[in-house]
């Protein structure tokens, strides 16, 4: 990609550096706009105005700061190790997500033959994180919330499956860059104005990603785990500081991830029509913020669902999983599949 | 000193006792398969400082416990030592939500005790008084029930809303939530002007609000999914328990005592109906205190319109002794029933004040009432039941 | 125009996004201010003139956070060859705002009308101990209380 020739260390240094700094500023962006800013907005309120002085946009890093600097509690019968080693996992796995996220033409970690695979494969890692964090805070709110969010995130893993088979049949590949290059450059019934942005015959495959995308981060209406009216943190109850801060970069770097997947798979990506005739130069430039602007896009139908719905019970959520999300998840992948062949 | 403890000897329990036990058992059994949770006196879901027991079998609770009086403030004690203007002050703060409705049973009380009766103006704005009172406290309950059930949105729309019932409160007796407007013999003050136009304002916007409710939360499937045979109080255990108000109509019951007790304020002279649903669940006591805001808001439109020209306060010596005698009166507050017992022996101050707050009767309900149920069902019920700690603890 | 039946959960995300887009209701507090009613129980002021140390208001008081002190003087009589007049005069006259319950009983019972209520309400301290206002600081008091306001159509107007 580059002109000059540097060594596969330097390379692995700079992608290391890259991702460490992207996560938290994703989580950052997405925790100031979405639930800082839209979610005061549609409480008819105005949210953080003063820090920074322009609209509080230190209010995050500002609370960054505090987060790092308090004293770091663990209750007394906590299991220690356990206890300080359960947010290292849940934040392990946000950042392996990443790696293989494209950003534009050659702007990725590694672009893996099985991307689609080992991005899903990756981040239900978090689930070990939960169950650690949830048992071994000594506290039995906490081991509630574990319990349920053990349940909830295993059953919602098979309906972000299923709706991704359906793309992945139709794009005929798993490598992410693969997928976002057949959305660019494939055309809807001859007319190539928009390239074939998947999500046009695959809505039913878009609706499921984001609804058990939305069970994966434990966001309302599948936030039971974290009932914040009921057990006021649930698994993060006993964590304080820093740790609670892992936990916050954890879920919001999620959630960043999890958008930018589906901007990939659905919305295609980094990319814009091939037929608007941009070169792979200006792709380099132009990538990042189209990637960008879809994500905010997904993020900001997955949030304002969030703000909006109160939140199921547990056996709701299971029912909706395993008796309706998984059927129609089937029967996508069946459609998709017989109209391939024909087609 | 041995570092062991003796074993622990072998407790009979006498069933009458465990209520006061609830703590010991927590030390003494420690049985398998059964978790005891303590939705302690700090949990944002309990309303204030209740403390509710609960035994659990994974997720389902085998039995509750309520534990009250976290927040005894001793107003019965308190209220034998002051004057009537001074306790009038006080009882403002039995159910802060609403404080005006406090004030006016024991204010009838007292007039009765004298033989006095307020002049028709000052009932009628006492009656107004009291129904936006119940605007306002039902509003706040209609956004904090969404809370409960996991929606954050609605409860910032419930205090966006009563923000405008506040400020009439305000403009016309000079305190925001507690009033203390209420006088032997009439209201401290008249009406500033402009306050009447206000008010009809006001009310548009609570209809437009009551709308908004009716949209975002009770037609909202998955709060019908959470609050729809949930926790349903049968007609008959619901009247056996005390249960009372908004929370025993929404069982069928066609009870209310603005129509069907003894008259009182102006309430003979409008015309209003009074909801009932048949089904008793968590969703059926969302609906009824839905209904009830409109119904609250055209009430408070009709009074407006009848509103009489005239004084405010009856005639009353300076020092207002108030005669010997007993009495017992009771009004239809936005909680439920709430009655005062008044015991006068001719002093400036009353003898005895026995309040029966309608909490207290509510909450009674609540360890028959959460058999069986799981954790966010209580969590629902609880929040449905609506109860305020400081009507249960007084 | 009928209105269409839209399921629920639509209808809830069209209410949020509704109000997303209309401004927000927040007033910012320390830069832009709400003015309370003119009625609004804020503060007590003492118009010091015209107490004569009658003790109803400490007396009345639910909270006894009122503190008075006086002393009887004795003046000139009035004309010549009167009686000696003993004037009550005011020593020490303390309320103690973190006692207070902001009730008004003490506004109404005074017989002189000597109290006054005032809506201001921004005289928080750091140390509780300066919240007990004495004679001095409630007189300074007097410059924020309101004119009596009008009353509403129908009411009894007093002279």
């Amino acid at each position: 990609m580059l002109a000059i020739d540097i060594g596969w260390g330097t390379t692995l240094a700079i992608k290391t550096l890259v991702i460490l700094m992207l996560v938290p500023t994703g989580a950052l962006i997405l925790g100031y706009t979405f639930l800082l800013k839209v979610m005061s907005h549609m409480q008819s309120r105005l949210g953080p105005m003063d820090p920074g002085g322009f609209h509080g946009w230190f209010q995050l890093i500002g609370d960054g700061i505090k987060f790092i600097q308090k004293e770091d509690l663990t209750p007394a019968e906590a299991d220690r190790r356990v206890f300080a080693f359960a947010p290292a996992v849940v934040v392990i796995s946000t950042f392996l997500v990443f790696l293989v996220i494209p950003a534009g033409p050659d702007i990725v970690v590694k672009d893996l033959d099985v991307g689609v695979f080992y991005a899903l494969a990756v981040s239900s890692l978090s689930v070990i994180g939960v169950l650690m964090a949830g048992w071994a805070s000594a506290n039995k709110f906490a081991l509630l919330g574990a319990l349920r969010a053990a349940a909830q995130l295993i059953a919602y893993e098979l309906p972000l499956l299923l709706a991704v088979v359906g793309v992945v049949v139709q794009a005929g590949t798993m490598s992410l860059q693969g997928i976002v290059s057949a959305q660019s450059h494939n055309s809807i019934f001859g007319w190539n104005g928009i390239g074939f942005p998947l999500v046009l015959t695959q809505v039913v495959g878009f609706v499921l990603f984001l609804i058990a995308s939305q069970a994966e981060l434990t966001q309302t209406p599948f936030d039971m785990p974290v009932a914040e009216s009921e057990l006021v943190a649930g698994y993060m109850v006993e964590y304080t500081g820093f740790r609670f801060l892992f936990f916050f970069i954890g879920e919001f770097g999620t959630a960043f991830a999890f958008a930018a997947i589906s901007a990939t798979l659905f919305l295609g990506g980094w990319a814009l029509p091939a037929s608007w005739g941009i070169s792979v130069g200006v792709m380099r430039f132009l990538g990042p913020g189209v990637l960008f602007a879809k994500i905010m896009g997904v993020a900001f139908l997955m949030f304002w669902v969030r703000f909006t719905y109160p939140r199921l019970r547990e056996d709701q959520l299971q029912a909706l999983a395993w008796k309706f999300l998984i059927p129609i998840g089937l029967a996508n992948i069946l459609l998709t599949g017989t109209l391939k062949v024909a087609f | 000193m041995s570092t062991t403890n003796p074993p622990l000897p072998e407790l009979e329990i006498d069933p009458r006792l465990y209520r006061h036990l609830a703590d010991a058992q927590v030390n003494v059994e420690l049985d398998t398969g059964d978790m005891i949770l303590n939705l302690g006196p700090q949990h944002p879901a309990t309303h204030g400082t209740l403390r509710l027991v609960v035994r659990l079998d994974g997720e389902r609770v085998m039995s509750a416990d309520p534990v009250i009086g976290y927040m005894h403030r001793g107003y019965e004690k308190l209220t034998e030592f002051r004057t009537y203007p001074q306790v009038t002050t006080l009882i403002n703060r039995i159910d802060w939500l609403s404080s005006f409705a406090n004030e006016v049973p024991f204010i009838d009380a007292a007039e009765q005790l004298m033989g006095i009766e307020a002049p028709p103006r000052a009932q009628y704005i006492r009656t107004i008084l009291t129904e936006l009172s119940r605007i306002a406290t039902f509003l706040l309950f209609l956004g904090e029930m969404g809370l409960q059930v996991g929606a954050l949105t609605p409860a910032f729309y419930g205090f966006r809303d009563r923000e405008h019932i506040l400020n009439l409160i305000e403009a016309a007796t000079g305190g925001r939530f507690h009033p203390n407007f209420n006088r032997i013999g009439g209201l401290k003050d008249d009406l500033p002007w402009g306050w009447i136009n206000d008010t009809r304002t006001a009310m548009k916007t609570v209809f437009d609000a009551c709308d908004t409710f009716e949209d975002l939360v009770a037609g909202n499937e998955i709060f019908e999914a959470r609050t729809r045979s949930i926790g349903i109080i049968p007609p008959e255990v619901g009247t056996s328990y005390g249960v009372s108000g908004s929370n025993l109509r929404a069982s069928g019951v066609d009870w209310d005592l603005r129509r069907d007790g003894k008259p009182y304020l102006a309430y003979p002279e409008i015309d209003f109906r009074v909801w009932t649903h048949p089904d008793g669940d968590s969703f059926a006591r969302y609906w009824v205190r839905l209904q009830e805001t409109r119904e609250a808001a055209r009430m408070v439109l009709q009074l407006l319109d009848k509103l009489p020209s005239g004084k405010i306060m009856a005639k009353v010596p300076l020092i207002i002794k108030v005669p010997e005698g007993e009495i017992w009166a009771e009004t239809e507050n936005p909680l439920g029933q709430m009655g005062y017992y008044v015991i006068s022996r001719g002093a400036t101050g009353p003898f005895r004040v026995k309040i029966r707050s309608a909490s207290f009767s509510n909450v009674s309900i609540l360890p028959w009432l959460l058999r069986g149920v799981f954790v966010p069902d209580v969590i629902t019920i609880l929040g449905s039941l609506y109860f305020i700690l400081g009507d249960i603890d007084r | 125009m009928k209105k269409l039946k839209v399921p629920g959960l639509i209808g809830g995300l069209g209410i949020t996004l509704k109000t997303m887009l209309k401004p927000a209701v927040t007033v910012q507090y320390p830069h832009e201010r709400e003015e309370p009613p003119t009625r609004a129980r804020g503060v007590i002021a003492l118009k010091e003139e015209n107490c004569t140390v009658c003790m109803l208001c400490a007396r009345q008081c639910p909270d006894w956070c009122i503190y008075i002190e006086g002393h009887k003087e004795k003046r000139p009589p009035r004309r010549e060859g009167g009686r000696e007049r003993t004037v009550s005069v005011l020593d020490r006259f303390d309320i103690d705002y973190a006692l207070c319950m902001y009730c008004g009983i003490c506004v109404e019972v005074c017989p002189f009308d000597a109290l006054f209520w005032s809506p201001e309400y921004e005289y928080s301290e750091w140390n509780i101990a300066r919240m007990l206002h004495d004679k001095q600081k409630l007189g300074e008091w007097m410059d924020f209380v309101p004119e009596r306001e009008p009353l509403e159509v129908g009411a009894e107007v007093k002279k």
